[in-house]
This record gives structure tokens, C-alpha cells and sequence, in this order.
């Protein structure tokens, strides 16, 4: 009873606390100067249409990579309590075989959302999306090969490979900025190129290209990870 | 108004998960109350970015420069809070996963310090 009470009186200061947000949402007030300043100077500064995505990527690169290896750091653990887990543990049983048309989805299915995912993430300074929306499609496309039996596991070789390379790979194309242009993270080292044309906006796609690779595979480990061991199956 | 709604919603979710974290038990609903409060975040923030009128801010023929657009920080913030409460609910789970196999209970109450 007094765990209730305890948990009501944090939920009214919770409710005190977002009240004003709630309140002053009607403000259509002049946004913050920094935010101003994005719009107003990114697409000619950077030469990418995605505002988000030149935040993103560029004048808070140094978050993104930092998020990136928060993303790694989780993978790694998930990796490690549940592969010392299933040493220990009793596993399932046989699993039941995938339908026909799961199956035969699956398969159809696979180049196309693979193709959908790298759309996605080399397309993120021209269009909503970028490199960790594109990562989690090109995931998902592999959970459903995973589900449709079409593969048993991942191959932990060729993932981590991928990832690192392309974790390896981003940090190369930040130093690139470095000692190119004006600073860490800088993309202007490439050329800025016809605006809203697919080969634009200076290194902005070949970072996020490589950080949907990264996100990709770290999420491929995700689902390796969560796979319950198998029983006798073959 | 629209936008107030959102705003209203996103509260109300999180108070909701914040109930759900505080009260329950069980580690894969306090793990649920989590993910609700999360998502709650997320729409608070966005909302707060949005102005009336305004367009996303990405740029194209139909948009030129010079358009109303929304704050990009807040959508920034928000597409990096997504991934890392992905990441980091992945991880409550894989401990909630590992603390159910070398207990069998997934009861909160069943993990105190001087039991383990």
C-alpha cells in the first residue's frame, strides 16, 4: 500500500514537472537562435536538402559517432549475456518447419526490402531517412530469412566484419575531414556537388551509408543474439 | 491544436509508463512500462519542436528555401533517442532473459541483495 501511495506521489510530481510543456505548446513564438541559424544556413553551407540529416550527421557528428558506439556497447552486451546464457541453459526443442509461403516470401521478399534498407540510408540527405532507418530495414530483411528457416544463423564472420569495417571506415572519413577541411567530422572535403542530386552534399551520404551499415549489422547481432539455441534439430 | 494534443499525449504516456515501472513486479512489464515512457519522451519532443505552419525541414522543389519549417534539433534529439531506447530495451531484456534462466521468475521481489 505505501509502495502505491510512494509511486502516485512521484506520478503528480512527473505530472507537475511536464505540466508546463503542456500548457505553453500553444507558444508559436521564434524558434531558438541555433535552429534558426541550421536552417537558414545548412542546405547552402553543407548542400544537403535534409536538414535533420546535416544536424544529424554533421553539426552534431560527434553525437551521432558517440550514439553509434552506444548502439555497439548494447549489441555487445546483448551478445554476452545471452551467448552465456544459452551454454548453461536447457534449450527449446526442435523447431517446426516454416510454411510454404513464408518460405517462398521470404525469398522473394529479401532483395527487395535489402534494396529498400541501402535506398533508405543513401538517400538520407535528400529525403527522410538516413543510415539508422535504412540499418534497421536491411535488419529486418534478414530476420526474415531467420524466420522463414532460410538461414539457421548468421554468419558471425562476415557481420562483424561489416561492422567494424564500417565503424573503422567512419572514423577514417571523419579524420579525412579533419586534415581536409575545417574540423572533425567536416564533409566539405568532397565536393558539394548539384544540389538535391544523389551525389551531393560532400561526405554527408558516404557517412550515413556507412553508419547504415554499422547500424545494420549491430542489429543483425541483436537478433543472433535473442535466437534461442536449438534442441536436436539438424 | 494538433500539435497540443501530441504534447498531451506524449505526458499522459509518460505517466503512464512511469505507473507501470513503479508499480509492477514483473521485469518484462517493468521493461514495457519503460518502452511506454520512452515512446512518450519522444512525442513530448517533437511536439515542442513543431511550429504552427510549418513545414519538415527538408528541402525541395515544393519547399524552397525560405519556407516555415519545424526545429530540426528536437528531430535530431528524437531520431538518437529512438536508437539508443532500442538499444537500451534490447539490453533490459537480455537481463531480464539471463535473471528468469538462473532464478526461474521474472519477479522483481525474488532478486533481493541478500538472496543472490
Amino acid at each position: 500500500m505505501i509502495r502505491r501511495l510512494l509511486a502516485l506521489a512521484a506520478l503528480v510530481a512527473a505530472a507537475v514537472l511536464l505540466s508546463p510543456f503542456v500548457l505553453s505548446s500553444t507558444d508559436t513564438g521564434a524558434m531558438p537562435q541555433v535552429a534558426q541559424d541550421y536552417i537558414r544556413n545548412a542546405p547552402e553551407d553543407l548542400g544537403g536538402a535534409n536538414i535533420v540529416t546535416s544536424v544529424i550527421v554533421t553539426y552534431r557528428g560527434l553525437d551521432t559517432l558517440g550514439e553509434v558506439a552506444v548502439l555497439f556497447a548494447a549489441t555487445a552486451g546483448v551478445g554476452a549475456l545471452l551467448r552465456s546464457a544459452s551454454k548453461t541453459e536447457k534449450t527449446i526443442g526442435p523447431r517446426r518447419e516454416a510454411s510454404e509461403i513464408l518460405e517462398t516470401g521470404a525469398g522473394f521478399l529479401f532483395p527487395l526490402i535489402v534494396l529498400f534498407g541501402a535506398y533508405i540510408f543513401t538517400h538520407g540527405h535528400l529525403s527522410p531517412g538516413g543510415g539508422f532507418q535504412g540499418g534497421v530495414v536491411v535488419a529486418t530483411a534478414f530476420l526474415l530469412l531467420l524466420l522463414a528457416g532460410r538461414i539457421r544463423a548468421f554468419g558471425h564472420g562476415p557481420m562483424a566484419l561489416v561492422e567494424s569495417l564500417s565503424g573503422f571506415a567512419y572514423v577514417a572519413v571523419a579524420l579525412a575531414g579533419l586534415i581536409f577541411a575545417a574540423g572533425f567530422l567536416d564533409p566539405r572535403f568532397l565536393p558539394r556537388g548539384e544540389f538535391g542530386r544523389l551525389f551531393s552534399a560532400g561526405a554527408i551520404p558516404i557517412i550515413y551509408s556507412l553508419v547504415g551499415l554499422k547500424v545494420g549489422a549491430e542489429l543483425m547481432g541483436v537478433l543472433a543474439g535473442m535466437r534461442p539455441s536449438e534442441g536436436g534439430a539438424s | 491544436m494538433i500539435v497540443q494534443a501530441v504534447v498531451a499525449t506524449g505526458a499522459l504516456l509518460i505517466l503512464v509508463g512511469l505507473w507501470g515501472l513503479l508499480t509492477r513486479r514483473n521485469l518484462v512489464k517493468m521493461i514495457l512500462g519503460f518502452s511506454i515512457m520512452d515512446t512518450g519522451t519522444h512525442l513530448l519532443i517533437v511536439g515542442l519542436g513543431y511550429r504552427e505552419g510549418a513545414t519538415a525541414p527538408i528541402l525541395d522543389a515544393s519547399t524552397p528555401v525560405g519556407t516555415p519549417m519545424v526545429d530540426p534539433v528536437p528531430s535530431a534529439l528524437v531520431l538518437t533517442a529512438i536508437v539508443i531506447g532500442l538499444a537500451v530495451t534490447a539490453l533490459m531484456l537480455a537481463y531480464a532473459v539471463r535473471l528468469h534462466g538462473s532464478r526461474g521468475s521474472a519477479a522483481i521481489d525474488d532478486f533481493k541483495e541478500n538472496a543472490l
